[in-house]
């Protein structure tokens, strides 16, 4: 029992470390914090602006342009993140450093893991709640007490979800080249074919097949849903062409990919970091 | 007893065979020098020591315990100095000893007493709250070497440590793992730099292609070769025929022995000469009647580059030179990408 007490001690000592360097590193560099805020909030400004004429009734459920963005560049900002967060793993296989923590006794190497999931989602919240607050100014909406707890809940899948990937894929790409070359390939056009700047109705048929299969759209739309106010899981979030889908079918997906996820990683990562 | 035991080592990277059934024994509380040309062996030795890589087969114990078995075990057991270093050029130098703490799990106290001691220890205190990326090889080093030993580590290994320093971080380096040796903690130190491991090293093991070729106290192995080490040449590039000849006619001559043709150095002849003898005017004679001129004739006490051409019939700086033309070390470096 001792001994397990012990573990738990030494687990958090270790990843609090781990987690510790990567906020260091932020605070000396915080370029990537900066970007990650003034990119979706230069975006809300221009798109809100670019259908700011829409007519009314233009978007279903929604007051303006602005209002819908929202939610798609909350969850852009949380998905860029997260896509994002295996580079310092990269770096550091990269430059050595991940021998120091290799050849440590740590007592469990997921703490490697586990600091960066607790780094990006701090991360994201804060990019996203400066979003909000944005949003808010310029009039888009704040969401209910219990919408901001699905919103949270939804990024924290979320991310769960991507970092795995991220970090799976700093460990079998051979360098940041490609690393990043990956990242350039498959963050746009993910959001893109996603429900982030349009709604499912207004895109051609196979391109409303690839949104409402895009993990993303399954994030995108319980927030989008959480700022109407009347939030509700039992809500029709999504219409997709193979049916409806709920507030809470659209978590329950996400979390199922998250699951997934970890758990297709879980070897991969034991193997690397054995 | 024998505190480190490493048996039948092998390991490849792809088609290249590192370590070819390499053993080893290493007693508790000495300082172990490990000596080779780059791409010898060495650093496949010391990462596999260091839990980095497996082998492909072999065995390694520390103080009786298996370290492909309990691996995390013998990783409290050991401190590692890599050859290259790698420091978070963000932190300083303070920052990056307290996350190696906290990954050794040392408790707060402990912590800044044993960071403390270190700092005074390697001469670090000016530097200390810089951001590492600003310091020069030699400061690295220390920073790294302290690193290494703030759990105070039962076994400190260290790979090529003093490649590259300055002369004051290298002297507070060798006064350091004098120190530590001293205190009892057992030191596996590898380099290709012979004086280091002369001045150092309480045991030896040569290693060559991945093989074991020697090992012993620096003072066995010189004396193994017997008297003084004499390299001749007739010319200032002779050649392969002419060389053999100077060896037929050095073997009739009683006290010569260990004759190599060292082909690197334009086939000059090393041989001992016995100690006890006047072998000079003999071998003048002997020459002259085979119409041969002596070009030059060096004498020294035998050195442990000597126990390495004895064994591999060219020097140490020979076989750097020929494997710095074979070794793609970007593609090791890949290679050796976790």
């Amino acid at each position: 029992m001792e001994l397990k007490q012990y573990s738990l001690f030494f687990l958090y000592q270790e990843t609090y470390a781990l987690t510790k360097r990567l906020f260091i590193q932020l605070k000396r560099r915080p370029s990537t914090l900066l970007a990650g805020i003034l990119q979706p909030i230069i975006w809300l400004f221009l798109f809100g602006a670019l259908f700011s004429k829409a007519p009314e009734g233009f978007l279903p459920g929604v007051d303006s342009y602005g209002n819908f963005l929202g939610a798609g560049l909350i969850v852009f900002t949380a998905f860029s993140g997260a896509l994002n967060s295996g580079l310092p793993l990269m770096f550091d296989r990269e430059f050595g450093f991940l021998n120091r923590l290799l050849v440590a006794p740590l007592t469990s190497r997921l703490s490697i893991v586990l600091s960066s999931f607790i780094y990006i989602t701090i991360l994201s919240f804060v990019q996203s709640i400066v979003i909000m607050i944005v949003s808010y100014i310029l009039g888009y909406g704040w969401p209910n007490l219990y919408g901001l707890g699905i919103v949270f809940t939804t990024l924290i899948l979320l991310v769960l979800f991507v970092t795995s990937i991220s970090l799976c894929l700093a460990f079998v790409l051979p360098g940041h080249i490609e690393l990043i070359a990956l990242i350039f390939v498959i963050n746009l056009p993910l959001l893109f074919a996603s429900t982030a700047l349009a709604p499912i109705s207004f895109m051609p048929n196979w391109l409303g097949w690839l949104a409402s299969l895009n993990p993303l759209t399954f994030a995108i739309e319980p927030i989008r849903t959480a700022y109407t106010q009347t939030m509700d899981l039992e809500l029709v979030a999504l219409h997709a062409p193979y049916g409806d889908l709920t507030c809470k079918s659209c978590i329950s997906i996400l979390f199922s990919l998250t699951v997934f996820s970890l758990i297709i990683i879980r070897p991969l990562l034991n193997r690397k970091l054995s | 007893m024998n505190y480190i035991k490493v048996k039948d080592l092998s390991k490849s990277y792809l088609d290249v065979k590192a370590l070819k059934n390499l053993s080893v024994e290493i007693e508790a509380g000495i300082l172990f020098g490990i000596l080779g040309p780059n791409g010898a062996g060495k650093s496949t030795l010391i990462k596999i020591l260091a839990t980095l890589i497996e082998p492909d087969n072999g065995e390694v114990f520390i103080n009786n315990i298996n370290l492909i078995k309990n691996s995390r075990k013998i990783r409290e057991l050991i401190g590692y100095v890599a050859q290259d270093i790698a420091l978070d050029k963000i932190l300083t130098g303070r920052e990056l000893l307290d996350f190696q703490s906290d990954l050794y799990h040392i408790n707060k106290n402990k912590k800044i007493e044993r960071i403390k001691k270190l700092v005074d220890q390697l001469e670090m205190n000016d530097w200390i709250d810089r951001k590492c990326g600003t310091y020069s090889g030699g400061m690295k080093r220390r920073i790294d070497l302290a690193a290494g030993l703030l759990h105070l580590p039962q076994v400190l290994i260290l790979d090529e440590p003093t490649v590259g320093l300055d002369i004051e971080s290298r002297n507070i380096i060798w006064q350091l793992l004098k120190d530590l040796r001293n205190d009892g903690m057992t030191i596996i130190l590898s380099s290709h730099y012979l004086d280091e491991i002369d001045k150092l090293a309480d045991r030896l093991v040569i290693i060559d292609d991945g093989r074991v070729i020697a090992q012993g106290t620096p003072s066995q192995l010189k004396n193994k070769l017997g008297g003084d080490r004499i390299t001749l040449k007739v010319k200032e590039f002779s050649n392969q025929k002419e060389a053999e000849k100077i060896c037929h006619i050095l073997s009739s001559i009683d006290g010569i022995s260990q004759i190599i043709i060292n082909e690197a150095q334009g086939f000059s002849i090393n041989f001992v000469a016995d100690k006890e003898k006047d072998l000079l005017a003999k071998l003048k004679v002997e020459l002259a009647f085979s119409k041969f001129e002596i070009f030059s004739l060096t004498q020294s006490q035998p050195s442990l580059d000597d126990v390495y051409l004895q064994a591999t019939g060219k020097t140490l700086l020979d076989a750097e030179i020929s494997m710095a033309g074979k070794r793609d070390l970007k593609k090791e470096s890949k290679q050796s990408m976790r």
